[in-house]
């Protein structure tokens, strides 16, 4: 489908592109002259950000409501949610998700 | 001097607990692209190149998937374009330093190195002098293990169960850094707002619902934040809230 020479454009492309973006303000004097307000709103970039890549990844619009709050990713999600709240680990936040998951996925084949 | 080497040190060690969503990210991507048909060369390398594990997947998809080259690459820029606004938020911070550390660092500023740079900028108790090595350690040491954990995927993904659901390790990764992020009751409603819209526009194309999602996300902290938006707002009597 794609040559490896069509590949190796696309992956450059994509790398040079982000790390254009990952670059422009910090060399670009003049840009860092924002508005209060911009500047402001740029403290909630990684709560907004990241939220937006985790909610889809979890809630899957389906017909009924039970289809949709009984998802097992939604479910391990939430509890994992809660332990990052509650101790601020990384690892165990991790290992609860999976695991609840796992637990999750063998109850609901039963 | 002892002090770089210290903030550095520490930098490493403020990664290694992200490390553990990274790695198995990491396998997940390399897993990915080889069931998608791309050489293993091309893979590795966009792991080192690219350094961006959301919009690596998704080319790994689109790839599979036979989308055009022209939309392979604008999806995955318009994935990272929440790169930008890492950027003009850590750039305050960055621009009293050398040419060399003001270009080779963003290159390290991925999603999981930019949240832990920004909470240790934001601390306030340290001094901003050698903060940046502190930077560079934690990103050179995701960059490192993302690279090695990609291999890993490469060598032995293919025999992993897709039972195991190792893809879920993403948004794992994701929800460890968001919920430190949820500061107050701003940075809570922006995530909220953001997190809704997201799932809503989730079937807009090229992936622009994530971008939206993630700016009205940003209106909505601002609309929340206690104080008023400009001095020149009227100001109104009204029962002050004492926590």
């Amino acid at each position: 489908m794609y040559t490896p020479l069509s590949l190796w454009l696309i992956i450059s492309s994509i790398g040079l592109a982000t790390y254009a973006m990952r670059l422009v303000f910090v060399v670009a004097p003049s840009l860092q002259q924002m508005p209060p307000p911009v500047r402001r709103a740029l403290r909630y970039v990684p709560a907004a950000a990241l939220a937006a890549l985790i909610v889809p990844e979890l809630v899957v619009l389906s017909e009924g409501v039970q289809a949709v709050l009984l998802n097992e990713r939604l479910l391990a999600g939430t509890l994992a949610a809660a332990v990052a709240w509650r101790t601020r680990n990384v690892p165990l936040t991790i290992a609860v998700g999976m695991g609840s998951l796992w637990l999750l996925q063998a109850l609901f084949s039963l | 001097m002892n002090t770089r080497r210290n903030q550095f040190l520490r930098g490493v060690r403020a990664e290694l607990p992200v490390l553990m969503g990274a790695i198995p990210f990491g396998m997940v991507y390399g897993a990915a692209a080889t069931s998608a048909g791309i050489p293993v060369s091309i893979t590795q390398a966009m792991s080192s190149i690219v350094f961006a594990g959301s919009a690596q997947v998704v080319t790994a998809q689109l790839v599979q998937a036979a989308t055009p080259g022209i939309v392979v690459v604008l999806t995955a820029c318009l994935l990272n374009l929440r790169h930008i606004l890492y950027s003009a938020s850590i750039a305050p911070y960055l621009h009293h330093l050398p040419a060399v550390w003001r270009y080779g660092l963003p290159y390290l500023l991925t999603d999981e190195a930019y949240v832990v740079a920004m909470s240790h900028y934001t601390n306030e108790r340290v001094d901003l002098q050698y903060k940046h090595w502190y930077v560079l350690g934690a990103g050179l040491i995701l960059w490192l293990v993302w690279n090695l954990s990609t291999a890993a995927g490469l060598l032995i993904g293919a025999a992993i169960p897709p039972a195991w659901s190792l893809d879920f390790a993403i948004p794992l990764t994701f929800i460890a850094l968001l919920l430190p992020a949820l500061r107050d009751r701003a940075s809570l409603s922006a995530a909220l707002a953001a997190g809704i819209l997201a799932l809503v526009l989730a079937t807009m194309p090229l992936k622009l619902g994530i971008l939206s999602a993630t700016l009205a996300g940003m209106v909505v902290g601002l609309l929340v934040e206690p104080r008023p938006t400009t001095p020149l707002a009227p100001i109104q009597p009204q029962p002050q809230e004492r926590p």
